[in-house]
């Protein structure tokens, strides 16, 4: 029941019902006894379906509006700006080594001070943002993609489906899955399509269960009556009928995972198990120069620190934003 | 009550049996050839044969995995490939100095979370709150290298208060492993923070809220009173309980800070027997996060039921 996967960590921000009182939610009855239940089922119980057109445009205006969003996503694109264009301004090559050159403190030429093997920081730490960029998005769109099939297939079908899928899902969430991730990235060797493949289905398993509270809310209505007696099929139901409906929560949801999935691969990097070097990349980049810090070469790893908390900060702000815009 | 409690460990022994399974697939097949893997490319056929043949990996699967898992139940946690030598012999004084770690983790983190978190809902909507909310949450997303490397810069090099490693000099004291446990124990802290913060908060709002601290209020009673009395006992029976959900998140997240820390606990074992392809060691170290991590769920399922009641027959549908 009130199982709790951490570790990635897990729902290191669970627990804590978004809106006060569960509005909108029949199922809760008392607010505090719900408060172990895992995330997905808070956020889906606070989450009130969203119908869709004008009102998402006011919605969107409104998160426009925001301060908090507006930061993170200047944030964002600036990340962003430097793993698309970042080849074009960095300073010098990333990967070039200087050994007549190494483990300088940062100076007008090297704003950022140079690595271990002589290599520029700053340079290292605008390129670095470009693999974290395209897998930890890859893993929580794929995450987001299967959770919601599986989530929309046992919410739509109920019955054994869902009894036999359910009782899948909740044997493997009731596992530490970052462990079992790691254990299987470790033995099937690191790559790109591993790491979005692993991440992206252990993720798919924890939405999943967001999506299918949220369409068991949806279930009873009328429009879904309307269907069923029109004759529709169980695709067109769940797909055309049902899906636009859940939408808010699946996107509340893949940006809280977007945030998990960058703290997974920046970990999975560290421990050497994710992007590998000599490509520039943030968590690999830290390992490679921690033992370095206590003789005081701090810049090496400070910087490449700093860009992995501004990147999570970023998309917490942002998700945040999304997630009080569309709950509201 | 009883059948719910023999219900819910049966479910944690099937969990256990499934985990086995996917820890034995994930190290014994995965890899392909673990000769292979151990030796490198450079071994002869021959070799690879000899070193498959000498750990019984020759075997038909079904086989291997039935040896591995009535070891397992026997204590027998199989030969490490990089020190050819018992795996236990390894684990158990890395899970002592793994302990260590957790517990300071812990003795810091539960009074300092639980204040935060009563100490924003008493000042629910305003700076304070705001603040220790915000600073929460920023704090637990962050990864554990990530915030660690922050405090060796700040409190190791800068400022020298606290030694950069974990390790004390041979021979040192309890009061000098302690002092060389408090900064490697932060990273754990800083994550375990928000969480527990925020559900100390939320717990302790929502008794702020009920009718029976208003009756308390209204009756006269000085706030003092209606906090530590009314409020408190009630904000944080279901904290409690996700203080021992924690345990498990704390034993994975030892994996990230032993690394950093050079610090010679289950983490760093499993890291080093990932880096050496030692799957026997590396399944072994994951079998015992998995346990202690499914006990600890075990633990705070059976407390919050014992504790409510009503969760308990709302969850039998």
């Amino acid at each position: 029941m009130a199982t709790t996967e951490t570790g990635d960590g897990g729902w290191r921000r669970a627990g804590v019902p978004t809106t006060p009182g569960g509005a909108g939610s029949p199922e809760v009855v008392d607010p505090l006894a719900t408060l172990v239940l895992p995330d997905h089922e808070l956020r889906s119980s606070g989450a009130m379906a969203v119908p869709a057109g004008r009102i998402r445009r006011e919605q969107l205006r409104l998160l426009v509006r925001s301060k908090p969003f507006v930061v993170g996503a200047a944030i964002l694109l600036l990340w962003i700006v430097c793993a698309v264009f970042g080849g074009l301004f960095r300073p010098y090559n990333p990967t070039a080594q200087n050994l007549l050159a190494i483990n300088q403190a940062p100076s007008a030429a090297h704003p950022f001070g140079t690595d271990n093997l002589g290599r520029d920081v700053l340079s290292r730490v605008i390129l670095g943002s470009r693999d974290i960029l395209i897998v930890a998005p890859s893993a929580a769109l794929l995450g987001t993609i299967l959770g919601t099939i599986l989530g929309l297939v046992q919410g739509y079908f109920r019955g054994w489906i869902d009894t036999l899928t359910g009782r899948v899902v909740d044997a493997f969430l009731a596992l530490p899955v970052v462990i079992v991730a790691f254990l299987i990235i470790v033995a099937a060797g690191p790559s790109v399509p591993t790491l979005v493949v692993v991440i992206g289905l252990t993720f798919g398993l924890v939405i999943s269960r967001t999506v299918r509270t949220a369409v068991l809310q949806e279930r009873e209505l009328d429009y879904l009556a309307a269907a069923r007696l029109r004759g529709e099929s169980g695709l067109h139901t769940m797909f055309v009928e049902m899906l636009p409906n859940v939408l808010g929560p699946i996107i509340v949801e893949f940006t809280v995972r977007l945030g998990y999935a960058i703290f997974t691969v920046a970990t999975l990097s560290f421990l050497g198990f994710g992007i590998q070097p000599p490509t520039p990349d943030w968590g690999a980049d830290i390992y490679a120069t921690y033992n370095y810090v206590s003789a005081g070469y701090w810049w090496e790893t400070l910087f490449p620190a700093l860009a992995i908390a501004s990147l999570i900060t970023a998309i917490n702000l942002i998700g945040d934003s999304v997630e009080s815009v569309i709950i509201q | 009550m009883a059948r719910y409690l023999l219900k819910r460990l049966g479910l944690a022994v099937l969990t256990l049996v499934l985990l086995s399974v996917i820890v034995f697939l994930a190290g014994q097949v995965l890899p392909g050839n673990p000769g292979r893997a151990v030796l490198g490319h450079t071994a002869s056929a021959q070799a690879v044969a000899a070193f498959n043949h000498k750990l019984g990996l020759d075997r038909p699967l079904v086989v291997q995995y039935w040896s591995w898992f009535t070891g397992l139940l026997q204590g027998n946690l199989g030969q490490s490939y990089q020190y050819q030598a018992p795996v236990g012999q390894f684990l158990g004084p890395a899970i002592g100095k793994s302990l260590r770690l957790a517990a300071v983790a812990f003795v810091i983190v539960v009074p300092l979370s639980i204040v935060g978190g009563v100490v924003a809902a008493l000042n629910r909507g305003n700076a304070v709150d705001r603040v220790i909310s915000t600073v929460g949450l920023s704090l637990s997303t962050l990864p554990e290298f990530v915030s660690g490397i922050v405090l060796i810069v700040i409190f190791a090099i800068e400022l020298r208060v606290f030694p950069p490693g974990a390790n004390p000099p041979p021979g040192a004291g309890f009061g000098t492993t302690l002092y060389h446990l408090i900064l490697p124990a932060f990273p754990l802290v800083f994550v375990l923070f928000g969480y527990i913060a925020r559900m100390a908060r939320a717990g302790t709002v929502e008794a702020l809220e009920s009718d029976y601290v208003r009756t308390a209020t209204l009756k006269g009673l000085p706030r003092r009173t209606v906090v530590t009395r009314h409020v408190l006992r009630n904000s944080l029976l279901p904290t409690i309980t996700v203080i021992a959900t924690q345990t498990g998140y704390l034993i994975g997240g030892l994996v990230v800070t032993e690394t950093l820390f050079n610090y010679p606990g289950l983490g760093r074992l499993i890291f080093n027997a990932a880096q050496n392809k030692d799957f026997p060691m590396l399944e072994a170290g994951v079998m015992i996060i998995g346990i202690v991590y499914l006990a600890a769920t075990l633990v705070a399922d059976v407390l919050y039921t014992v504790l409510n009641p009503r969760l308990r027959l709302q969850g039998e549908d």
